[in-house]
């Protein structure tokens, strides 16, 4: 199928699609803020972020044309490195960018009614210009080859998504302080990136990833590089709500506008942990990260730990919304423990669980965003029996949350699987029992809202209650689907994070 | 019929059923139709199944792989094929028995309750037919969320909770511990398959003390296995409808458990690295435990479920030990205990449920007398008694006859006292309910008059007799069934074999 739509594309258009999947949506999105209403500028998003989809697609069988995975370089504006800004695609920026995009274009589909609840109607076509911008910087940071460019998109990326939040604030005014706490943050963050970007810029004089990495070979124990080593993972982790650095997230996920958090929670700290492990992998080199430095000590220690606490926290929050905020930056430990086990196979299971989590937490928070747009509450008291009025959406949810879970058949099981196989090879069996801990605190937290969804009666019959409309409903099925389908054909997807590794420890040594 | 077809319909036909159900659910007459005659259909495809393997075949089927490395495999063995068996035949009888059951109870929500029914039957044969261990624990699975529903269906307070002890249970040790144990194995012996002689001869750097580990986890891992200290699950699922706890908590669910410790016993270890692993011993010990503790405070149990559901835990840690014992002859009494204490325990729970729809009586105390009235029921559980304490002939002598060989060709020697103890207890608590019923002592008063006019209805007092029935003919049936278990159990020295050809 990937053949068959990028054999649709002409080759002209195809040998740009690294400039087109980002610039499209940039250009796309002033002209959405001038549109007359909303629903122009939400149509405008839906192409946009399509276009950018198919882009992504063709990119994908680009790189899998060749089987080690080809790296497609693309010099913007006909510049080459080192004076201009490379964009370099292989098998790992393919399968973010892909996952971006798709969720993007899912995102963008379903929006419409829960923004027009939840939006002024004056302010949509400007919500709408400021998602574009969000997705813009967020195919940006995942396609750049350029150290400094991925700081910009990542500014681009995150101002936009302080508006977003920011846009909470009609339904709930603690959206205003979610925002600015968010701002706050993560702002230190970049911050933190740029300093650590400036100070290998000083010990090596480029800003090119790929050349980066070879003189950073030349360098290894300048202490620079160390500081700059040191920001760049501080900032990059922040960025990606990393154990004890993800104050920010609960509160932005839980006061922004629904539609908003479906999209963050798929898509933000995904495309930062990204980040993170281009930087550690290619950048500084797979011997740099775990042999010379003591980053094991920390990256493992702190998934562990969000694992840990963070599934705690969850347990004990009575807003729906709060609770899967919570999980998500419990599901970045599993992420992060995958990728500091070191191991093509380590790197692979946090990459598929990247995916995985993705497809689960759009696919619940999409369900919520219809549960808000006909009930106006997300506390667990809300959700009681809601498993009778609005069966679709709730069967829905039920999926993405017995695959957060890891019951066998759903994506989130294959993944957690991946995992503990990486760390019994590797010998962390201890970190297995933790794993398993972990996943036993899901069951709780996700059993106590699916316990007051199906088995609950409401505790305030009297209010209207509905089926969320078809367009939430379709896109929110394609990621139900769409777990059942990894979780029972999972080749596809663990094929693309095999590679995505590969390409890493391919990268890593040259 | 292809051995490929047979299996591909064993596990499709729960499926069409449940669908069937669905679609049927307005018309309860025509639903019930289709439960009995897929269920017919079933029993018919486990004999296929069975008739194939006991001609020395191993049907096949396989459904492509999940990611690479986990397949969705299946190949019938003997085990498997007596465990299907087992399941689809009981299942005939169990959905007279409900039919009967509900709409004399008028419960509510029938139609969901059939439509779970058929897929914890798909779940059974699933992990009835499976040849890998990752496609087991998916069906493993399946069978403990479709019984949720089942367990929960009254909807009050009390069994929402038992039904949320039971859910909790079952998804925790399978996740925390049989999951661990699965992958492990995945990684130490670099497949999941099921082999004849055990997949870890071929695995890698596997020391006593990994080995022991891993044996705990699995054993533990099996909550269903019901072994002390997660057994409370079952007494707390007890808050079921009876023909749940007929089919599910002594038949498809449960035995599901013990099938698991036994596949792994056989065909991941195997005889001889379950023999050099120090933690065998363990279990076993913690087996006899719960053998005679279980059995202990079923004595104190006044609700006739909750003692039969005590009963059920220290029967199926029979199992468990037969599997520890890792000698053919253990092996052999594991599995045929499999099929003897089904047979024995439905029909008891079948019967504890007759009584509670004719009276809406649960208390044993309450039940003197009672035998005038209901004389069929009690002399059923009578028999079904019989059979559990083991005495002949009756089908549940043959288990303890082949456990107790066991132990002595392991060397145990207390094991076999555990059983003449456990039998003694059995004899303690299991008795006394029919003989009080059928023959109260003089001065006792009249037993309260039926709830229901006219009675326990007549599909509930029929069932429970035919599989009493059953136990009888089982007993005389052990040549065959042994003969047909022995190359998975494997092949005891036959001077010493008396079962061998038939009768001792």
């Amino acid at each position: 199928m990937i053949e068959f739509i990028s054999s649709l594309v002409p080759t002209n258009l195809a040998a740009h699609a690294p400039a087109l999947l980002v610039v499209a949506p940039m250009f796309l999105a002033p002209i959405a803020a001038f549109m007359p209403n909303g629903r122009l500028a939400w149509i405008l998003s839906i192409l946009a972020t399509g276009f950018s989809l198919v882009m992504a697609i063709v990119l994908l069988s680009q790189v899998r044309s060749i089987d080690e995975g080809a790296i497609i370089s693309y010099a913007m504006g006909g510049w080459t490195p080192d004076a201009g800004i490379e964009f370099r695609i292989d098998s790992l920026n393919a399968m973010v960018l892909l996952l971006v995009s798709a969720i993007g274009f899912l995102a963008a589909i379903f929006s419409w009614p829960s923004v027009a609840a939840e939006i002024r109607d004056a302010k949509r076509a400007m919500f709408y210009a400021a998602y574009l911008v969000c997705f813009t910087g967020l195919t940006g940071v995942a396609s750049t080859g350029d150290a400094f460019n991925l700081f910009v998109f990542l500014e681009i990326s995150s101002i936009a998504t302080y508006v977003l939040v920011a846009l909470g604030a009609r339904r709930d005014r603690r959206a205003l302080p979610a925002a600015g706490n968010y701002l706050l943050m993560g702002t230190i963050g970049a911050s933190f990136f740029v300093v650590g970007v400036g100070f290998l810029y000083a010990a090596t004089g480029t800003l090119n990833m790929a050349e980066l990495a070879v003189r950073l070979q030349a360098v290894p124990d300048s202490k620079a590089v160390f500081a700059g080593y040191a920001f760049i993972v501080v900032g990059l982790g922040i960025k990606a709500a990393m154990f004890p650095l993800h104050q920010w997230l609960p509160n932005a996920y839980a006061y922004s506008p629904s539609f908003v958090t479906m999209f963050l929670a798929a898509t933000a700290t995904k495309v930062a942990i990204y980040a993170l492990v281009r930087f550690l992998f290619t950048v500084f080199g797979l011997e740099f990260s775990f042999e010379g430095s003591t980053l094991i000590w920390i990256l493992m220690p702190m998934g562990i730990a969000a694992m840990i606490a963070c599934s705690f926290q969850a347990v004990f929050q009575t807003d729906v919304r709060r609770t899967l905020a919570y999980s998500s930056v419990a599901q970045v430990g599993y992420m992060l423990l995958g990728i500091s086990i070191g191991t093509a196979a380590g790197v692979s299971a946090g990459m598929f669980h990247l995916v995985n989590h993705a497809l689960i937490k759009g696919a619940l928070f999409m369900a919520l965003a219809g549960v808000v747009l006909s009930y106006q509450g997300t506390s667990l008291n809300d959700l009681k029996g809601l498993g009778r009025s609005s069966p679709w959406t709730m069967t829905a949810f039920a999926i993405g949350a017995v695959s957060l879970i890891g019951v066998p058949l759903t994506a989130g099981f294959q993944s957690k699987y991946a995992l503990v196989n990486a760390l019994f090879e590797h010998g962390w069996w201890w970190a297995v029992a933790v794993v398993m801990f972990s996943s036993l605190l899901a069951v709780v937290y996700m059993g106590r809202i699916l316990e007051a969804v199906f088995f609950r009666t409401p505790s305030n019959p009297n209010k209207r209650r509905q089926e969320a409309p078809l367009i939430i409903l379709i896109p929110l099925w394609i990621l139900a689907l769409g777990n059942i389908w990894v979780g029972v054909q999972g080749g596809f997807v663990a094929g693309l994070a095999d590679d995505a590794a590969a390409a890493l420890f391919i990268g890593g040594a040259s | 019929m292809s051995g490929e077809l047979a299996i591909a319909l064993a596990l499709i036909l729960p499926l069409v059923i449940c669908a069937g159900i669905w679609l049927a659910g307005s018309v309860p007459d025509l639903r019930e139709g289709v439960t009995l005659i897929g269920a017919a259909a079933l029993f018919v495809v486990a004999i296929v199944i069975a008739s194939q393997v006991g001609s020395g075949g191993s049907p096949e089927l396989s459904l492509g792989e999940a990611v690479p490395g986990l397949e969705f495999a299946f190949k019938a063995e003997p085990l498997g094929a007596l465990f299907a068996l087992v399941a689809s035949g009981l299942w005939i009888v169990n959905s007279f028995y409900s039919i009967g059951y509900m709409r004399g109870n008028r419960e509510r929500n029938q139609t969901r309750f059939y439509m779970c029914f058929a897929i914890a039957l798909f779940g059974a044969m699933g992990v009835a037919l499976s040849a890998n261990l990752f496609t087991l624990f998916v069906f493993y699975e399946i069978l403990t969320l479709s019984t949720y529903p089942l367990v929960a269906h009254k909807g009050d307070a009390n069994a929402q909770r038992g039904a949320r002890i039971y859910l909790m249970t079952l998804l925790g040790t399978s996740i925390g511990f049989l999951l661990v144990a699965v992958i492990w194995t995945g990684a130490l012996a670099g497949s999941l398959d099921f082999v004849p002689g055990g997949l870890l001869q071929q695995a890698e750097g596997l020391t006593p003390v990994v080995a022991s580990a891993l044996l705990l986890l699995f054993a533990f891992g099996v909550g269903k296995a019901a072994l002390m200290p997660f057994h409370f699950w079952l007494p707390n699922a007890m808050v079921a409808p009876t023909p749940v706890s007929a089919l599910l908590h002594a038949v498809a669910v449960v035995k599901a458990g013990v099938f698991t410790i036994l596949k792994v016993a056989i065909y991941i270890f195997g005889e001889e690295i379950l023999n050099a692993t120090a933690s065998r011993e363990f279990i076993l010990g913690v087996a006899c435990f719960t053998i005679i503790v279980a059995s202990l405070i079923a004595m104190t149990k006044d609700n006739l479920k909750a003692r039969l559901a005590y009963s059920t835990v220290a029967q199926l840690a029979y199992v468990t030990c037969g599997a520890m014992l890792a000698d053919p002859a253990g092996f052999m009494g594991g599995s045929l205990q499999i099929a003897a204490h089904a047979v024995g325990k439905i029909t008891l729970f079948m019967c504890a449920g007759a009584i509670y729809v004719a009276t809406g009586k649960q208390n044993i105390s309450e039940m003197r007398g009672l035998g005038k009235r209901m004389p069929l029921v009690f002399i059923a559980f009578f028999i079904a008694s019989l059979s559990i304490i083991g005495i002949p002939p009756l089908a549940g002598d043959w288990p303890k006859y082949e456990l107790m060989q066991g132990a002595a060709d392991a060397d145990l020697d207390y094991v076999p006292y555990v059983l003449i103890v456990s039998s003694l207890l059995n004899i303690a608590y299991l008795l006394p309910i029919p003989i009080l019923a059928l023959m109260p002592p003089p001065g006792s008063g009249e037993p309260a008059p039926f709830k229901r006019a006219g009675g326990a209805p007549m599909l509930t007092v029929a069932a429970p007799c035919f599989t009493a029935l059953l136990c009888f003919l089982m007993f005389f049936s052990i040549g065959p069934m042994s003969d047909f278990l022995a190359p998975a159990t494997g092949e005891r020295d036959p001077a010493v074999y008396m079962t061998t050809g038939g009768q001792p």
